[in-house]
């Protein structure tokens, strides 16, 4: 995937609201590749700038400075007319689905068609294609008010879908669905990644999303890019202060534990499923306190972290370390807040 | 006291206000309308901002709407013996019924379309659909059902102000309820137009609560 070109290329930029209590940078120095294929997540906190940034991308905001290309193409060089063509190959996916609600289900699908000037009924065939691959034919004429949120979502796909677009964003698409519905559109994605090989990029603050589709994931903090790379090393080692705070939200209960010394131990891959922590137990006939322990699969692999709370002793609290070190583990003392 | 003659009267005062209304309403809405799009499409928050223009517009449509109906009646009649030819009768109470409604209308239609979610007109812009689109595609179908609701409104408030134009012998019901009713005393007369008036708002105001229902379908 490495060797392919960007299909989004995000360079220098930067988006300042003016409102009438002075401006507001909403995005600083943006730098962003983003390949064609891949699922890119970008995820932050409510504020950060996300939402801003995903709709620099199809232009529904205009940079105030940088430029966006999408599929080597300067954006800001495009007519308005030429915008709206490019759109097409862009489709989006929103929080509220946003559908149309005086349109049924194949109304809403062969919405993007007839923006696009495609004849009706090679439209409705299309549609009806799209709304068997989301799994939603027998709702076909059904109108969104009597659809669940995944169903919408599921519907809102199908119609991004129907231009062929090369990139679908997702801007929040599984923040207001239940934690199996999410599952399941997310489950969709990736399908459609795969079957399609359409570029996909989600906007999230959700770090489990990321963790469940997401092949590498930017984290955006107060206006700007704090950490990029592939989602597994993000998540085993988090560089900065931001990308703790996404990866690890857990740690601020540790500010009001006893006991100082804590160390977190970072499981890849093989050791994953080793009773290292009982084995160490057991050897220096010592108890440690687990604080907390969470383990997942990426792409296939495990991946976890456990953070204990070493003896009071320091010599054995120092030697505890150095054996979880001889083990091949990421071990790093943790001392309350990071 | 209702002789044969009353009764005539009384059916061709009916025809006028009902002819009167429709036509007002029909015209008002061919410049409410499009006014009432651009106040929303040309609005700060709109998907062509125009803020000067839309400051422009948004004084006359409240100029006008602050001149009471009969002043306006009034005011216009150069502009009605200009347009119609005459100063009398329903022809010529047309026109400032529709002056009067056609700022009424646009505000309607202005409260109606900023209804419509945002969201959905963002999701047809990453489409990329044109303003003009927009307004076609998404923000007129999607408020159709308010659109109708308004449009009860308006033609019950046309009727009304119709009724109004009995001052200048602009012909209906309203007209028959002041001559015979103010000048003559004769109250029974004025009271059955007054009946025919309330019955023909209730309809009106039923048939477009029900069609802006039947036409809803997020319910």
């Amino acid at each position: 995937m490495n060797e392919e070109h960007p299909i989004i290329k995000i360079e220098a930029l930067g988006k300042i609201f003016s409102g009438s209590d002075g401006d507001f940078a909403a995005l600083e120095d943006i730098n962003l590749e983003i390949r064609s294929g891949e699922i890119f997540g970008i995820i932050g906190m409510s504020g950060a700038g996300k939402s801003t940034l995903v709709r620099c991308i199809n232009f529904l905001e205009r940079p105030t400075v940088g430029t966006v290309y999408f599929d080597g193409q300067n954006l800001s060089d495009l007519t308005k007319r030429e915008l709206y063509h490019i759109r097409q190959s862009i489709g989006m996916i929103f929080q509220q689905f946003n559908l149309l609600m005086q349109r049924n289900v194949l109304g809403n699908v062969c919405f993007p068609l007839e923006i696009a000037g495609v004849d009706k009924k090679e439209a409705v065939e299309k549609a009806k294609k799209l709304l068997s691959l989301v799994g939603l034919t027998d709702k076909t004429y059904s109108y969104p008010s009597q659809l669940s949120g995944g169903q919408k979502q599921r519907v809102a796909i199908a119609r991004a879908l129907a231009t062929n677009p090369k990139v679908l964003l997702c801007d929040e698409a599984t923040s207001a669905l239940d934690p199996a519905t999410t599952r399941d559109v997310l489950m969709l994605l990736k399908d459609i990644n795969k079957r399609l090989g359409i570029t996909i990029v989600i906007i999230t603050h959700e770090m489990r999303v990321i963790e469940e589709i997401c092949n590498r994931v930017a984290i955006i903090d107060s206006s700007r890019i704090a950490e990029v790379g592939r989602v597994e090393n993000i998540f085993t080692r988090p560089k900065t202060s931001a990308a703790r705070r996404l990866v690890f939200p857990e740690d601020r209960s540790m500010e009001n534990l006893p006991g100082k010394r804590c160390c977190r131990i970072v499981f890849d891959g093989n050791s994953s499923f080793e009773p290292v922590i009982a084995g160490m137990v057991l050897d220096f006939r010592q108890t440690v306190n687990i604080l907390f322990a969470d383990t997942k699969n990426i792409d296939g692999k495990a991946f976890g972290q456990i953070v204990i709370q070493l003896p009071d002793n320091e010599l054995t609290a120092d030697r505890m370390m150095e054996y979880l070190r001889a083990k091949n583990l990421t071990v790093e003392e943790v001392d309350g807040y990071v | 006291m209702f002789d044969p003659d009353v009764l005539t009267m009384l059916g061709r005062g009916l025809m006028e206000s009902l002819y009167m209304t429709l036509v007002s309403t029909a015209l008002a809405y061919l410049f409410g309308l499009p006014l009432g799009i651009t106040m929303v499409v040309t609005d700060k928050e709109g998907i062509y901002p125009r803020e000067t223009l839309n400051w422009i517009l948004g004084l006359v449509i409240n100029l006008l709407r602050s001149v009471p109906f009969l002043i306006l009646l009034v005011m216009v009649i150069p502009i009605t013996r200009a347009i119609v030819g005459t100063t009398i009768g329903t022809n010529a109470t047309i026109v400032p019924l529709v002056i009067a409604a056609a700022p009424f209308i646009a505000r309607l239609v202005e409260s109606s379309l900023k209804e419509v979610d945002k969201g959905v007109i963002e999701a047809a812009q990453s489409m990329g659909a044109s303003s003009m689109q927009v307004i076609t595609k998404v923000l007129l179908p999607e408020a159709r059902p308010s659109l109708i609701m308004g449009g009860a409104i308006a033609v019950t408030t046309i009727l009304s102000y119709s009724a109004m134009a009995g001052f200048v012998a602009g012909g209906g019901l309203g007209d028959i309820a002041i001559r015979y009713g103010y000048h003559r005393y004769q109250t029974d007369i004025m009271l059955v137009t007054v009946a025919l008036l309330v019955i023909i708002v209730q309809v009106l105001q039923e048939l477009g609560m029900k069609l802006a229902r039947i036409g809803d379908k997020r319910k």
